[in-house]
């Protein structure tokens, strides 16, 4: 195997973190807490969910039925991994 | 108005990255991206977060109440899902390593491979 | 067995309680704060009591295989593959709530606002709530006992010693 010819020294990459995370912090001084501004999907979602889902939960009727694909997908992701583990240590059980 | 939440995120994701880029012990750097999970889960339910909200579900909700918003709610369930398959998978992944080369620790790992 | 004489007795104790609470929290999802995959995931708890609190090869082999979970979990993603199809079969598109407010079974009509909660509401969110919970339970019941396959626990001969 060959030597990695380029390596970048642990305070090196350190001070980068260090700079990265003050970079993350632009967000807590432009984000308004509190007062979200573009909450006009959601005002409709709350508005209109239990007329045209039937459901009291907003959350579940955009997780099963807006966005039910996405869950579809999802549940495909869980079924997917455990299928990886099972296929993994097949040999002991 | 400072939001003290998002500036906690924003320490989160720096001590997740630290870890995962640092750290040599394989189940540390699971560890690493288990907070990185948490730190976004956290930055996308600050995102829906109304003053004085209620969650937004009508059963027996106080009369008249704003509610936060569901949406980011609902991803923040999908992420969590995911999170823990994928957790599930790293942490065979890492026993399998170390049932086959006897460590945990990536260098040697390496070293030993070759 | 991993724990003593008595996380085995607590054990047995909360397990039911445990599958019982899991079940509501997934039954409920539709009108309380939860839904399939946390009603899911606090079955799974109780499979990780059960396999704490007791022998692991005597649950193993007699009381829950591997294939029964993997059974399971294939069932609760081919259920809500399913009702998701019968959208298109029954109505307009995929995952179509269809069966709201027709006055079937889960289709009384909600009174819009805050209102007390019908259990029998919301056409085919309960169905897939409960096919994405049977999915978790089983997803994650499988995790635990391919997990627990490697732990080093007491046998029932140094117990009773």
């Amino acid at each position: 195997m060959a030597k990695c010819s380029f390596t970048i020294p642990p305070k090196l990459a350190l001070v980068l973190i260090v700079a990265f995370t003050l970079i993350l912090l632009l967000p807590a001084i432009g984000i308004e807490f509190g007062n979200p501004q573009a909450d006009v999907t959601d005002q409709y979602y709350i508005d209109n969910s239990q007329v045209e889902t039937g459901s009291n939960n907003v959350v579940t009727s955009i997780v099963f039925d807006y966005r039910g694909f996405d869950t579809l997908g999802e549940a495909t992701v869980l079924f997917i991994a455990v299928l990886g583990v099972t296929m993994l240590f097949r040999r002991k059980l | 108005m400072i939001a003290i939440p998002l500036i906690a995120v924003a320490i989160l994701i720096g001590i997740a990255f630290a870890i995962i880029l640092l750290k040599k012990n394989m189940i540390k750097m699971v560890m690493g991206v288990g907070i990185l999970e948490g730190a976004v889960n956290l930055f996308l339910v600050t995102l829906g977060y109304r003053e004085n909200g209620v969650a937004p579900i009508f059963t027996s909700a106080p009369e008249g109440a704003e509610m936060v918003l569901p949406t980011v709610q609902a991803m923040t369930l999908t992420s969590i899902v995911i999170g823990v398959a994928t957790t599930a998978l790293m942490l065979v992944f890492v026993m399998l390593i170390y049932k086959k080369y006897g460590t945990v620790n990536s260098d040697k790992m390496r070293r030993l491979k070759e | 067995m991993v724990t003593g004489l008595i996380g085995r007795t607590a054990g047995k104790l909360l397990v039911p309680f445990i599958f019982i609470f899991g079940f509501y929290v997934v039954v409920h999802g539709h009108l309380t704060p939860g839904g399939g995959f946390q009603g899911g995931a606090v079955i799974a708890t109780g499979i990780a009591l059960i396999l704490v609190c007791f022998y692991y090869q005597e649950c193993v082999n007699k009381y829950m295989s591997l294939t029964t979970f993997k059974v399971i979990e294939a069932a609760g993603l081919v259920l809500f593959i399913c009702t998701a199809l019968s959208g298109i079969v029954l109505a307009s598109g995929l995952m179509f709530n269809w069966a709201n407010a027709n006055g079937s079974l889960f289709g009384h009509a909600v009174e819009y606002g805050v209102n007390a909660g019908d259990m029998l509401t919301a056409g085919i969110i309960p169905v897939l709530n409960f096919a994405v919970g049977i999915e978790v339970f089983g997803a994650l019941s499988v995790v635990l006992l391919c997990m627990f396959a490697g732990l080093k626990e007491t046998t029932a001969e140094e117990d009773n010693k």
